[in-house]
C-alpha cells in the first residue's frame, strides 16, 4: 500500500488498545469472556452473553467473509481519490462479531457478498488499523 | 404487556417555519416561528403550554444539524413548564414525539410543544452535503479523534450515513435481487408530490432516465437517492386527549407508536443487515392497535436515502420482507391516487431534510384535509409517520376521529 489516505484516528484506551494496536504483531485481537468463549465486540467490562467479567484480549485468525459493501465515489474530505471500498465483514470464529472496514487490493469485478478475505494492517501513529483484501483468487 | 396508549395522546396543532436552500435566518427564530404556528393552529397560547420535546436537543455539531434546544425555546418564550425533554438517545428524531405522548398519556403534561430545526443548508454552505465529522470536519490544526462509537466507522473512511445506509440497500439488493430502477420510484414519486408542495425545494420534473444518469454517491445510491440539505423548524403540539377536545381543530389520535428497538443498536452489529432497527419500531406499532396495515390511507415513511423508506415499507408490514422493490416498481402504487400514498409533500429527498418531523406534519396535513394541491383523494382517516434509519427507528399512527 502506497498511497495511504488520511485515516481519523481513534482515541486509544486501555479498553480498546488490543484491537487497535494487535497490529503491531500481526494480530487481529477481540476481548473474549473465559468462562463462555464468546467474542465480544465493541470492547465492554461485562460478557453480553453470561456477564461474565473474565474477560481477556485473544487473536483470531483473521479470516472473514463480505457481509456488504459499498463504493464510495464521494469525496468527503476534499481531494480524496474515489471511488473506495466499505465493508461489514463476518469474523470466522464468531459471524455476529462484525466489522465495518475497507477491502484493499481488490477491484470491482472482485467485490462481492460473500468474498472471503484476510486481515491486513495499515499503521499510523503507532494505530494498527485493520483492512482486508481477497483470501481467494479469481477463478 | 399493554403497549396500549388507549387514545390518552392526541396531536391538536402543527406548524412551519419558512423553508429553503441556505436562507442564512438564526435558527431560534425558525424555531420560534414554527414553535408559534403550531400553538396557533391548536388555538392554544403560550400559556397552555406546560411541556416541551426535541430532538437531538443543542448540538453544536455537526453544523446545523440542531437548530434549538429545550432551554432556548422554554427561555425565549417564557414557558412555564411541567415537564421537558430533549436529547439524541431517542427513537429515531419521532422518538422525542413518542415521549411527549407517554408525558400526556400519564399526566405528567397536558400540552407539549415538539419540535424539530435543521439549519444545515445554511451551515454547510457552498460545500454541499457534509460528512458526519466531529468538529464539522473543517478549521485548521490537527484533526480530532473519531469519538466513542464513531471509532468504528469513521477510521474506515465511512464518514457519511450515504455509506452505512448504502450497506444495508446493497445486502437487501443482494438477497432479494432489488434493483436501482425500484429503489428509484421513492425519488420520482417525491419529485412528482413536490411539484404540488409549494414550501419543497426541487419541484422540477426528474426522469427515470435523470435518476439512473446522475452521479453516484455511494453504491448503490446515487445523488437522487440522498435527500437535501434545508433549512427549517416543524413543531407539533402534543394534547393530553382530555384536554384536546375543545380546541380549534379536531384532534388526530396517536392510536399507536412504535419505539422498540429489540436488536442491538449499531449501525454494523444490528442482527439483520437489510432491515435495520425500523423493523423493530413498525412491529410495535401493529402490536398496539387493531387496525392493520390495510387500513392505512397514507404514509409518510423517512426518506433521508431512498432505500429507508423501502424498509419502513417493509418493516411495517405494507408488504413482505424483501418485496419492498416489486411493490414499488413502476410507481403507481404509491402515487398520491394510488392504494397507499407515500411521502404526498415530496419526501425530504426533493421537500428538503426536516429530520422526520416533516414526515410526520405531512400526515397531519393530510388527515385534516390541508394538503391542497396534494391532498389525496378519498379523506384520509388514517396515516403513518416513521422516522429514522440505521439503529434509530420511531413511528406514530394517527386517526381522526
Amino acid at each position: 500500500m502506497t498511497d495511504q489516505p488520511f485515516r481519523l484516528l481513534p482515541r486509544v484506551t486501555e479498553a480498546n488498545e488490543h484491537f487497535w494496536r494487535g497490529g503491531a504483531d500481526g494480530e487481529l485481537r477481540f476481548l473474549r469472556c473465559q468462562a463462555c468463549q464468546t467474542f465480544i465486540h465493541p470492547p465492554q467490562p461485562v460478557c453480553p452473553q453470561c456477564l461474565g467479567r473474565q474477560l481477556a484480549p485473544e487473536a483470531v485468525s483473521g479470516r472473514a467473509l463480505v457481509a456488504t459493501f459499498t463504493w464510495n465515489h464521494q469525496a468527503w474530505i476534499p481531494g480524496e481519490a474515489t471511488p473506495y471500498s466499505i465493508a461489514i465483514v463476518e469474523i470466522e470464529e464468531q459471524p455476529d462479531v462484525r466489522l465495518t472496514t475497507n477491502i484493499v487490493n481488490c477491484d470491482e469485478a472482485t467485490l462481492r457478498i460473500g468474498l472471503r478475505v484476510r486481515v491486513v494492517f495499515e499503521e499510523r501513529d503507532g494505530v494498527y488499523f485493520p483492512l482486508f483484501e481477497p483470501a481467494e483468487t479469481r477463478e | 404487556m399493554s403497549l396500549r396508549l388507549d387514545r390518552k395522546a392526541s396531536i391538536t396543532g402543527i406548524g412551519q417555519s419558512q423553508i429553503g436552500r441556505r436562507i442564512h435566518r438564526d435558527p431560534l427564530e425558525l424555531t420560534l416561528d414554527a414553535c408559534l404556528a403550531a400553538i396557533e393552529d391548536a388555538g392554544l397560547s403560550r400559556e397552555d403550554i406546560d411541556g416541551i420535546a426535541t430532538y437531538p436537543g443543542n448540538m453544536a455539531v455537526p453544523a446545523g444539524f440542531s437548530g434549538a434546544g429545550v432551554t432556548e425555546v422554554h427561555d425565549a418564550l417564557r414557558l412555564h413548564l411541567n415537564w421537558f425533554c430533549g436529547g439524541p438517545e431517542a427513537p429515531g428524531q419521532l422518538g422525542s414525539v413518542i415521549n411527549a405522548c407517554a408525558a400526556v398519556a400519564t399526566g405528567l403534561a397536558k400540552h407539549v410543544l415538539c419540535f424539530r430545526t435543521v439549519h444545515e443548508a445554511s451551515a454547510q454552505g457552498k460545500g454541499g452535503r457534509s460528512p458526519i465529522m466531529p468538529g464539522g470536519g473543517g478549521g485548521g490544526g490537527k484533526p480530532p479523534k473519531a469519538p466513542g462509537m464513531m471509532q468504528w466507522n469513521l477510521p474506515f473512511r465511512a464518514y457519511s450515513a450515504a455509506n452505512w445506509i448504502a450497506l444495508f440497500a446493497q445486502r437487501h439488493f443482494h438477497e432479494y435481487g432489488t434493483t436501482r430502477e425500484q429503489m428509484a420510484q421513492i425519488a420520482l414519486n417525491a419529485r412528482k408530490n413536490a411539484a404540488q408542495n409549494p414550501n419543497a425545494i426541487y419541484r422540477d420534473p426528474m426522469t427515470l432516465d435523470d435518476y439512473l444518469s446522475a452521479r453516484m454517491i455511494s453504491t448503490p445510491f446515487c445523488l437522487f437517492d440522498c435527500d437535501v440539505p434545508a433549512d427549517g423548524s416543524t413543531a407539533i403540539i402534543v394534547s393530553a386527549s382530555d384536554a384536546a377536545r375543545d380546541l380549534r381543530k379536531a384532534p388526530l389520535y396517536v392510536e399507536s407508536v412504535g419505539s422498540a428497538l429489540r436488536g442491538r443498536p449499531s449501525w454494523d452489529q444490528f442482527d439483520d443487515l437489510t432491515t435495520m432497527a425500523v423493523r423493530d419500531a413498525g412491529k410495535m406499532l401493529w402490536e398496539g392497535t387493531d387496525l392493520k396495515p390495510d387500513d392505512v390511507d397514507v404514509a409518510e415513511l423517512y426518506d433521508g436515502f431512498s432505500f429507508i423508506a423501502m424498509a419502513w415499507l417493509e418493516a411495517l408490514g405494507f408488504c413482505a420482507v424483501g418485496e419492498s422493490g416489486p411493490f414499488i416498481e413502476g410507481g403507481e402504487r404509491i402515487a398520491r391516487d394510488g392504494s397507499l400514498p407515500l411521502n404526498t409533500q415530496g419526501g425530504q429527498l426533493s421537500a428538503g431534510r426536516l429530520h422526520g418531523y416533516g414526515m410526520l406534519h405531512e400526515a397531519c396535513t393530510q388527515l385534516w384535509g390541508e394538503g391542497d394541491a396534494r391532498q389525496v383523494p378519498g379523506s384520509p382517516e388514517v396515516a403513518v409517520a416513521a422516522a429514522g434509519g440505521g439503529p434509530l427507528g420511531g413511528c406514530l399512527l394517527l386517526c381522526r376521529a
